[in-house]
Order: C-alpha cells, then structure tokens, then sequence
C-alpha cells in the first residue's frame, strides 16, 4: 500500500516536471536563445540540483496544512489522484496551471471527505498556500516589468544585433536559475507529499523531514518530466501571451527566479506557474509597444481559480470511491481509473501534438499549431 | 498568529527588484560597456560563422571590457551567494 501511494507521488512528480519545464525553458525557447531539447536537458539537470537545495517548501506541505493525525494512506493516494487528473487535463488544453494548487487542493479534497472541514489546517493554507497564490505574481510581475524597463533603458543605444546575441547568453544564465528556483519549490511538494504517508503510515513521526531517498526519487522523477516536456504549455506561456524578445525572457526569469527562490526559504509553497506567468505579462507590460494577450492572460487566470476546488472534488471524489470499496483494492480502483484516464488524455493528445518541431510556431489562437487536422477548440 | 507575514513580504518585493531587476541590469550595463569601443556598430558579414551578431558583441575598448568583465563577475557573485542562503536557510539544523 504504502508503495503504491509513493509510486502515484512519484508520477505526480512527473506530471509536474513536464507541466512546469515551460515556466522556466518557455522564454529561451520562444527567443531562440536555446533549442528546445537543449533547454529540456538543462532544465532537469538543473531541477535535479535544486530539490536537494531547499527543504523548507517540504516541511509546510507535509506538516502545515492538514492535521496530520487523520491522514491515511488511502487519503494521499486519492489526493494525488485528484493532482493528476487536473495536471493532465489542463496540459491537454496547454493552460499554465498551478500544479502545487493540483496537489495540494487533491490532497485537502481528500482530507475533507475523509474526516470532515475541521482536518484542514485553514489558516496554514490561506497563509502559506492562498495568500502566496495571489501575490506572487503581482510581485514577479512588477519585478519583471521594472527588468525590462531597465534593460531596454540601459541597452538603447546598442545595436540591435549586439543587444540580441548578449541578452541570449544573459537569458540561458537566467532560465537556469528558474530551472533551479523550480526544483527547490516544486519538487519540495511532493517530497512534502511522500514524507505526509510515511507519517501516515507510521514510518516516520510527525514533523519529521523528508529522508534522503524520498528526496532523490522526487529529484530524479521531476527532472525525468521535465526532460519530457510539456510542449503545450511550452507553446502558451512562451508564444501565447506576448511576443518576446531576448531582454525580456532575460528579465522575466530573473525576475521568476528571484522571485520562487525567495519564496521557498521562506516557505511558501508559491505557484512557479503563476509567478512566470505573471513575469512574463509584466515583461509586456514593461516595453513600450508590446501586447500583452489579455484573453490567453484571462483564461489562464481562471484555470487558477479553479485548479484548487477542482482537484479538491476529483482528490475527495476518489477518497470516496476508494474509501467506498475500502482497504488496499479501493486504492487499486482508483489507480486503474487514473491510469485509464491518463491513458485516454494521451490518446487525446496524439491527434494534435505540439513538439520540439512546431513549438515555436507563429501563435494563431490556439495551442495546436495550424496543421490539417481538426484543431483543439479554444 | 497573522494571515500575512509581512515581513516576509515586504522582503520578498525589495529583495526580489534587486536580484531580479538590478542584476539583469548590471548584466544589461556590462554588455553595454562591452560593446564600447572602435568596433561599436560595424556590420557582421553575413555568414562569418553561425551567429552573424556574434562581432558586434564585443566593442574592442579596454576600459568597457574591464568595466564588463567586473559587472559579470558582480553577478555571477550575487548568484552563487544567493543559492548559498537559500541552502543555508532551508537546511535548518536538525532537532533532535
């Protein structure tokens, strides 16, 4: 049993990994400064550096947010269920959402349906999880809209080839950083995750870190998803929302970078999504004469209002599915159904596939490219 | 117990302008003095090598060449000094 919950984290770690390579890679891919499997190498290698950097983002989602005496097995596993499905589902539509909202909405859902409102630690989650969500990118935003009106200021007077081939190299520096930033927030959740089951489990007492293996299975599992890539959101965040030029990508991800960086020491488990998103609008904002796409912008938004109640029900939905069969076979089902639903997304996502060869395509509206094909609706 | 640690906040704003604006600026300002000096604007031919900007880059004078090479070096410091707080501050020391 126990295996199995830390085999379903684990591939949550995954799904993470590849729906978040686009935060930190998706600016250096979108100006050229680095070819698409270039940036997919280095940003897992680079993840794989930053899980082991930080445990502080670990610590808050394994003892600060649910009462850590009612969580089951059987609870995590559902709440990983309900992380899974909702990354998936919002990578097939190629939406930057939050997949530390997935997992830790799944996992709260799950708590609740398991023992009620009063399991959840409210104040945990409106102060380190909810609060974060929405300053974040307010913050990266301006940092990054501050970034760019510096650099286009100092670098005027630079020709534009100059300016182009020294902001590339500028920018391959700085999407490391955020490859970095990511693995210490972002790998830290599941990590924070494995170590809630183990205290389930009675494997480790409360309040205790994350073990060592638990750290490197979900530094090799999130830099193994982001060497994937998710070429959808790669597309969104780095075509679909303003057109970027080289000293731009180079301030938004400074601005991400510095921005998660600072978060995780402190703690909070912030969305790198929404803080490279909110980066890469403010680099819009910041150059005069860059549109920003308010319409992609305003979608993505309200995928975040709904990532965390979303993946709360499927995460207390499959509590009470497994619950309902109970034991060990409940949380078989609710694997198999997850499997089976993962299965059928990448099914779905063969008909209109976004790779290293069409990321970069010119942006029509959509995710998917134009091609013959029927395309994804918007 | 708060809702917002402000503190952290307000940290987070002011440490975050600086690492992430006023380094990407020192870096913009290096290259800038880079690309000071007598070569400043000459044309690349095209198809010199792979990247045809790439003579562009570097101006040839001196003093913005130093001025560059102390500015990366800045930064580079900034980043590596960085990461070490940031490991300092989320590897607290194990209670026993």
């Amino acid at each position: 049993m126990l295996v199995l919950v830390v085999i379903t984290a684990l591939c949550f770690d995954f799904t993470n990994g590849f729906h978040d390579t686009g935060n930190a890679m998706a600016t250096s891919i979108a100006t050229g400064a680095l070819g698409p499997r270039t940036a997919v190498a280095i940003s897992g290698a680079l993840n794989f550096v930053g899980a082991f950097l930080s445990l502080a983002v670990a610590a808050t989602i394994a003892s600060g947010l649910v009462d850590t005496k009612v969580v089951t097995l059987t609870v995590v596993a559902a709440g990983l269920a309900g992380g899974i499905i909702w990354n998936l589902v919002t990578w097939l539509f190629g939406i930057p959402s939050s997949s530390s909202h997935a997992l830790i909405g799944g996992v709260i859902g799950s708590v609740i349906a398991a023992s009620g409102g009063s399991a959840v630690l409210w104040h945990g989650l409106v102060s380190k999880v909810i609060l974060p969500a929405v300053f974040s990118p307010v913050i990266a935003g301006l940092v990054a809209a501050t970034g760019t009106w510096l650099l286009y200021r100092i670098s005027r007077s630079m020709t534009d080839g100059a300016r182009k081939h020294g902001f590339r190299i500028g920018q391959i520096g700085s999407a490391c950083m955020v490859s970095l930033a990511h693995g210490t927030n972002d790998a830290q959740k599941t990590m924070g995750v494995i170590t809630l089951a183990l205290i389930a489990n009675g494997t480790l007492a409360a309040k205790s870190n994350a073990p060592i293996w638990v750290i490197v299975c979900c530094a090799l599992a999130i830099s193994a998803g982001t060497y994937i890539g998710g070429w959808r959101v790669i597309r969104t965040l780095g075509k679909g929302l303003v057109e970027i030029e080289a000293p731009q990508g180079m301030a938004a991800e400074s601005a991400s970078a510095a921005v998660i960086l600072l978060s995780s020491s402190f703690g909070y488990s912030l969305s790198t999504t929404h803080v490279a998103t909110g980066s890469i609008i403010g680099t819009g904002l910041g150059k005069k004469g860059a549109e920003v796409r308010w319409n992609v912008a305003g979608r993505m938004a309200t995928a975040w209002v709904f990532t965390l109640p979303c993946a709360a029900l499927v995460g207390a939905a499959a509590e009470a599915l497994a619950h309902g069969i109970g034991g060990t076979l409940g949380v078989v089902v609710d694997l198999v159904l997850l499997a089976a639903l993962a299965g059928f997304i990448y099914y779905r996502s063969r008909g209109n596939k976004v790779d290293p060869s069409n990321v970069n395509a010119e942006w029509t509206g959509g995710v998917t490219p134009p091609q013959p094909a029927e395309t994804l609706a918007a | 117990m708060s809702w917002i640690n402000l503190s952290a906040l307000w940290k987070i704003v002011v440490f975050g302008l600086i690492a992430g604006a006023g380094l990407p600026a020192l870096f913009a300002g290096g290259l800038y003095s880079l690309s000071q000096g007598p070569r400043r604007g000459r044309v690349a031919t095209a198809g010199a090598d792979g990247g045809a900007d790439s003579e562009v880059l570097v101006g040839g004078s001196v003093l913005g060449m130093a001025l560059a090479a102390i500015a990366f070096l800045i930064v580079l410091a900034a980043i590596g000094w960085g990461i070490y707080e940031v490991y300092q501050i989320g590897h607290p020391p194990v209670k026993k």
